[in-house]
């Protein structure tokens, strides 16, 4: 179908960005559009004003320093994934990336975008989450800057009012040689997750993990943290057995189903990716003996 | 509905136009500019037919207002053929593999492709695969698109001094 009818407005900075935000009724962000746009022409909203900020470059780029990753809020989901800065840092996200969609919507999709969006299988909620990233949301009443944890507040609903708009995502970064899995299960590829789990893991010189975050995406209504998995992992050497234990958290997940998978099947599929992304972490990890 | 005016190039020529707020690019391209080479599938971005390249980057024209694209440039299939009608060789590869049958999905495949190949030019049958995975077939079973496209990377890279 096409779009209904909504006044379109293209913003050219942060500050014009919000006082349309302010002043506009009833109006929606348009960032990447690759699930507004979708959203838009399945008439599932009626917004009556769009604000276009595709035009702030401010609101674009990548950058490291001190431990911490900082993206812009608009950066393309695309510049992410060939970003060698960022491959070279955090290797999960290159990884990761690879399932957010196609290429031609990864071209266009934002990292903001997908996080404010916050689908229950999307990748990129997830990836924050497990990074316990923080994020920077601009409005009238000046920045703010909200964990990851609570920006999530539950299904497709997150912490930024209507008339604020996300402007940086900063995720600080694990030490140098630390383990990395992402695994996903989809019935095609660049499908809507059934489940995803991604991971990130530190051990010492006798392979006892000393740090681990586990987030699951397409299970629950939100992406999730794992955290009974990650306490029942740190200090127990890395390994099946170890792995074995962490899974069999899955079967304690809130899970949500529907036509394309049941909770229990979603549980059952989040607790085989779980096995696999910290199989990865344990093989990718740097022997530091 | 406010009428804006905006200013871009489509397939290299520029191109000056009043579009509504909430007119698709897909839709500006086939009935404001007659560039019916463009395809609409599912009109929410899940069919891949309608992908174009903007600023050199393929993306869907029917997840684009028509109204962003001033300024930039907008290549679609119209724009793959030489100016003396000459295919190019993705073009000529699909049509002597049999790589399309009904050529709904054609324009998407090759535009979605057309990007894919400048970066790789050596692609193996899996990466190809995985490339085309956005754009949906109804006809082909995607075997001879994949034999096209592969065939495609040889053309072009013995066309490449
Ligand atoms: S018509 Fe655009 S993706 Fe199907
Ligand atoms: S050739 Fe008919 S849809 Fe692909």
């Amino acid at each position: 179908m096409k779009p209904p009818p909504f006044a379109y407005h293209s913003a050219t900075s942060i500050p014009e960005a919000i006082q349309l935000l302010s002043k506009l009724e009833n109006a929606k962000l348009l960032a990447g559009g690759q699930s507004l746009m979708a959203m838009l022409n399945l008439r599932y909203l009626h917004p009556e004003n769009l604000v276009d900020i595709n035009r702030i470059p401010e609101l674009s780029g990548i950058t490291i320093d001190q431990g911490r990753l900082r993206i812009g809020a608009m950066t393309r989901q695309q510049a992410i994934k060939a970003s060698a800065e960022v491959k070279a840092a955090a290797p999960i996200f290159a990884e990761t990336l690879a399932y957010v969609g196609h290429r031609q919507t990864r071209n266009r999709g934002t990292i903001g975008g997908s996080l404010c969006h916050l689908d229950p299988a999307a990748e990129l909620p997830a990836l924050a989450l497990l990074h316990d990233a923080m994020v920077t949301v601009a409005g009238p009443r000046g920045e703010r800057k909200i964990e990851m944890a609570a920006f999530i507040v539950d299904y497709m609903t997150t912490a930024v009012q209507a008339d604020e708009l996300v402007t940086l995502i900063e995720f600080p970064l694990w030490r140098a040689g630390h383990g990395y899995g992402f695994a996903e299960f989809a019935r095609r590829h660049g499908d809507f997750a059934i489940a995803a789990v991604a991971c990130l893991m530190e051990s010492d010189s006798e392979g006892r993990m000393t740090r681990v975050a586990i987030s699951v995406a397409g299970v629950a209504a939100t992406a999730i943290r794992l955290t009974a998995a990650e306490a029942a992992l740190i200090g127990k050497v890395a390994g099946p057995e170890a792995f074995a234990a962490a899974a069999a958290c899955c079967a304690d997940i809130a899970a949500v189903g529907d036509v394309h998978g049941s909770a229990e099947y979603r549980k059952k599929v989040a607790a085989v990716m779980l096995r696999r992304a910290l199989t990865d972490a344990q093989s990718r990890m740097a022997k530091n003996g | 509905m406010t009428l804006h005016n905006i200013k871009l190039t489509v397939n290299g020529l520029p191109v000056e136009a009043a579009v509504d707020d909430r007119l698709t690019l897909a839709d500006f391209l086939r009935h404001q500019l007659n560039l019916t080479g463009t395809h609409i599938g599912c009109e929410h971005g899940v069919c891949g037919a309608c992908t174009i390249l903007v600023d050199n980057v393929s993306a869907r024209s029917c997840l684009m207002l028509a109204v962003q694209t001033d300024g930039l440039a907008v290549r679609t299939v119209e724009g793959l053929q030489a100016t003396d009608g000459t295919l190019h060789p993705l073009q000529a590869a699909f049509r002597d593999n049999h790589g399309l049958q009904c050529g709904y999905c054609t324009p998407g495949m090759l535009m979605t492709l057309v990007e894919f190949l400048g970066e790789n030019p050596q692609p193996s049958a899996a990466d190809v695969r995985e490339a085309i995975s956005g754009n949906l077939c109804r006809c082909t079973g995607y075997q001879r698109i994949v034999e096209s496209a592969l065939d495609a990377a040889k053309r072009l890279n013995e066309q490449e001094p």
